[in-house]
């Protein structure tokens, strides 16, 4: 376990340099600058050569790395070029947004799909089964930016029971915030729900096949509780699995539903500090993007132990 | 829909909207002191003085930072911390009368020397000021006394007012000019209250502001980029103004909502086709020409700006005092179109490369110019770019031969007398008129010579002109003081009230 661990804290950090060493050569590879941006169409050569050496883009680019990665290791994520403040000030006020977006967004997605993928697993051929299913089967073709904007036209603009878009910020209390979330959460958690319940009903399908819950049955237990009891638990590891690779989805996920709702989200600063070339404020997010998918995959794998005590993360035998 | 809530949870829900402000109506109710305007793009920063974005104007000019003159509704110059000002004789001495008794938010005092302070800081060598050229004609400025503040120009700059009454020479003091990015101290009526990074910037009034206090308590601008968004707030109610709406076509939309005011004017942007004249064969004037009458400006308007343009034919818009209209120096005609190029020794049409940035007067504009000169034999092989790659291709680089982009600067016609612009333009007849523009003191004269310009660039077409881009400006039907035409991007919140 603990040889485990400190392999994948390894890994980490070899993944880390090497994801910062990419974002950083292709960001400076991209055409663009920032100083030009903050100056414009009326930008004249020195007012030119007097803001890049403000923001010290007139050092050799090795430098830019090394105080920039430096920067990093000392916990200090550098100024943001476009709103000349610390970009860790910037992210953690995203996180605020982000975090409790992605979290609505899993809590409806498990929410959604465990109980739709058992139903169906249970009501296998039947009408039920067909219903859900062909639900599903829409809901993974629907992409998340147009469902967003259906959810606007009818609850903000119809209805008016939600705002449109914006988030009001958590200082106005916990309901309006929520309030502000929960379209741009179901938008996201929707088709990640679809696929989540295909994948549980296949699953509980097999589980339900296996010995032990035939004598679950022989033993007297109801079909029902065969099911949630012994056949549901033997099926989560593929939906554990699944789960863990559409983390990195909701990641990207959040870039498109925070553009779509206007939330002052990480994946909206990320989108706006790409067109804006503040390569900083990008290499930071993404670094730390990388970091957190890094950190999910272990927890995934750290959760097949705690689901199957016969699997053992060290990589022993079973 | 509503009706099919089950009949528990509709009271439950209902309190919850309560709870969370959000019951239809509830925000109207009470007589409101408060204003919420959209705008697509959020500042960088909030000092006008060291970043170009139009949108840091918006929030700031005449809110929070106020310079020597401004410009009013009509595109005039008219008097703001300078009250009155004289001209000497040979038009290089200019004598401001300084306001009394303003106070910066911070209290500190406004007077001549932070009139020297500005404008030194704007021109020196380590300026970042995203409009320097403004400052070059001064050579000195002094202080007689605390309320008088003399600057001296190289040579008569007719433009020089007008200039200072841009966004990027509003006034700063010297204690607290370094922090104005993110902590803006001006001696407008408004104060930075709140900036959510990424949502919105509220602007509160500032109790040192020594002029009566406007009527408008609070001012949130919100960002919202995705025009399909953009048009939901607005029919939502949770926005009262959008004074650039970016969705032309869901004007006719907005218009059915008789709570909306939905007003077309025109912003100082001018739609262009950018022409590279160090590269052939567009150093060639038929060419140009041939390329201008291949295109059907009105066509273009309709199809790419839904109609809310205008043809021009020169590089100044219809909202301008000195505006000539010569839209129609080239009209549509492609017969003779073919024969200027036949002419310019090109019988078959050529290839040309056009870079589009995002806009979609570019993006969309781009398939529709493209396809009518295609009408007249030239192939046209367009390629998206953007922003950050058109300045540094195009801009900076000079590396393209054509590119449709709207240059927003007002009244920025010195741009063809600059042999370092993008443009490549050089033209001697020109760079002279230029000159006797500036050098002009009589205003009478200082407009006739501008028209003049403005004929001479039409008559050589350096670039295409195509349209004004359009203001399209939507607002609750109670809001006054809002602007139809504007030459420099503003929300003045000072001027804005509730009716009733």
């Amino acid at each position: 376990m603990t040889r485990f661990l400190l392999r994948r804290l390894l890994g980490l950090a070899v993944m880390l340099v090497a994801a910062s060493l990419v974002v950083f050569v292709v960001m400076n590879v991209l055409p663009g600058d920032p100083a030009l941006l903050m100056l414009g169409t009326g930008a004249t050569k020195s007012t030119l050569a007097a803001l890049r050496h403000q923001m010290g883009l007139d050092l050799p680019l090795w430098q830019q790395y090394l105080r920039w990665a430096g920067g990093l290791l000392e916990g200090n994520f550098g100024i943001s070029y476009t709103y000349q403040t610390p970009v860790a000030g910037l992210i953690l006020s995203r996180l605020w947004v982000t975090l409790p977006l992605a979290g609505m967004s899993i809590l409806l997605s498990v929410g959604i799909a465990i109980p739709v993928g058992v139903i169906a697993a249970t009501r296998q051929g039947k009408a039920a089964d067909a219903a859900l299913m062909g639900a599903a089967q829409l809901g993974v073709a629907v992409p998340n930016f147009w469902l967003g904007l259906l959810l606007i036209l009818v609850f903000a603009v119809r209805l008016h029971w939600l705002p449109a878009t914006g988030f009001p910020g958590w200082s106005h209390g916990i309901l309006p915030g929520v309030a502000a979330l929960l379209m741009p959460a179901v938008s996201l958690a929707l088709p990640q729900a679809a696929i989540l319940a295909r994948v549980t009903r296949s699953a509980v399908i097999e589980a339900a096949g296996e010995d032990y819950v035939r004598t679950a049955r022989a033993k007297g237990l109801a079909a029902r509780a065969a099911i949630w009891g012994h056949a549901l638990p033997n099926a989560l590891i593929p939906v554990v699995t699944i789960m863990g690779f559409q983390f990195s989805y909701l990641l990207a996920g959040t870039v498109v539903i925070e553009n779509v709702f206007t939330l002052p989200g990480m994946g909206r600063l990320l989108f706006q500090a790409i067109a804006g070339r503040d390569l900083i404020t990008v290499q930071d997010i993404v670094v730390l993007l990388t970091g957190s998918v890094i950190v999910v995959n272990t927890l995934v794998d750290l959760t097949y132990a705690a689901i199957d005590p016969r699997i053992s993360v060290g990589g022993g035998e079973r | 829909m509503r009706a099919t809530i089950p009949a528990l949870a509709a009271p439950a829900l209902a309190a919850f909207m309560l709870a969370a402000g959000l019951a239809p109506g509830a925000a109207r109710a009470a007589a409101k002191d408060s204003i919420s305007i959209g705008m697509t793009l959020e500042p960088p920063i909030l000092d006008p003085t060291a970043g170009a974005a139009a949108a840091i104007g918006e929030v700031t000019y005449q809110n929070i930072f106020q310079g020597l003159t401004q410009i009013d509704a009509a595109g005039q110059v008219v008097p703001s911390l300078a009250t009155s000002w004289t001209i000497s004789k040979n038009g290089k001495t200019y004598t401001f009368n300084l306001v009394h008794g303003v106070v910066f938010s911070d209290g500190e005092p406004f007077d001549c020397t932070t009139v020297k302070f500005s404008l030194n800081r704007a021109r020196a060598k380590d300026s970042i000021n995203p409009q320097k050229a403004l400052f070059a004609p001064i050579t000195n400025v002094a202080c007689p006394n605390a309320e008088t503040a003399v600057v001296t120009l190289k040579q008569p700059t007719a433009s020089f007012l007008f200039g200072m009454a841009m966004p990027a020479a509003v006034m700063v003091a010297p204690d607290s000019a370094a922090n104005n990015k993110t902590d803006p101290v001006g001696t407008g009526p408004y104060k930075l209250g709140t900036w959510v990074k990424g949502d919105h910037i509220t602007l509160v009034r500032n109790p040192k502001y020594s002029g009566k206090a406007p009527p408008i308590a609070t001012a949130t601008f919100r960002f919202i980029a995705d025009p399909a968004a953009a048009t939901a707030a607005m029919l939502a109610g949770n926005l009262d103004a959008f004074t650039l709406f970016p969705a032309p076509e869901s004007v006719p939309q907005l218009r059915q909502d008789k709570k909306l005011d939905v007003v077309i004017g025109n912003t100082s942007g001018k739609i262009i086709i950018s022409l590279n004249e160090a590269k052939k064969p567009f150093d060639n004037l038929l060419v140009r020409r041939a390329m201008a009458y291949a295109i059907d400006k009105q066509a273009y308007n309709q199809s790419v700006l839904n109609g809310y343009g205008t043809p021009i034919g020169s590089h100044d818009v219809p909202g301008d005092a000195g505006y000539v209209d010569l839209a129609n120096t080239y009209p549509y005609n492609p017969a003779m179109a073919k024969k200027l190029l036949a002419e310019a020794g090109y019988p078959h049409g050529f290839s040309m490369t056009m870079l589009l940035p995002p806009p979609p007067y570019a993006r969309r504009g781009g398939e529709v110019i493209a396809a009518m000169l295609g009408q007249v034999g030239i192939k046209v092989k367009l390629v998206d770019v953007e922003w950050a790659q058109w300045l540094s291709q195009a801009f900076t680089h000079k590396d393209y031969e054509a590119t449709i982009i709207a240059h927003v600067e007002p009244r920025d016609l010195y741009q063809y007398a600059n042999p370092e612009y993008y443009w490549n333009y050089h033209n001697k007849a020109y760079d002279a008129l230029f000159a006797r523009y500036q050098a002009a003191t009589d205003p009478k004269q200082q407009l006739k010579l501008w028209g003049d310009l403005q004929r001479k660039l039409a008559k050589d077409e350096p670039n295409i002109f195509l349209c004004a881009l359009p203001k399209i400006g939507v607002w609750n039907a109670n809001l006054r003081g809002m602007w139809k035409n504007m030459l420099i991007t503003v929300d003045i919140v000072g001027q804005m009230s509730w009716a009733k």
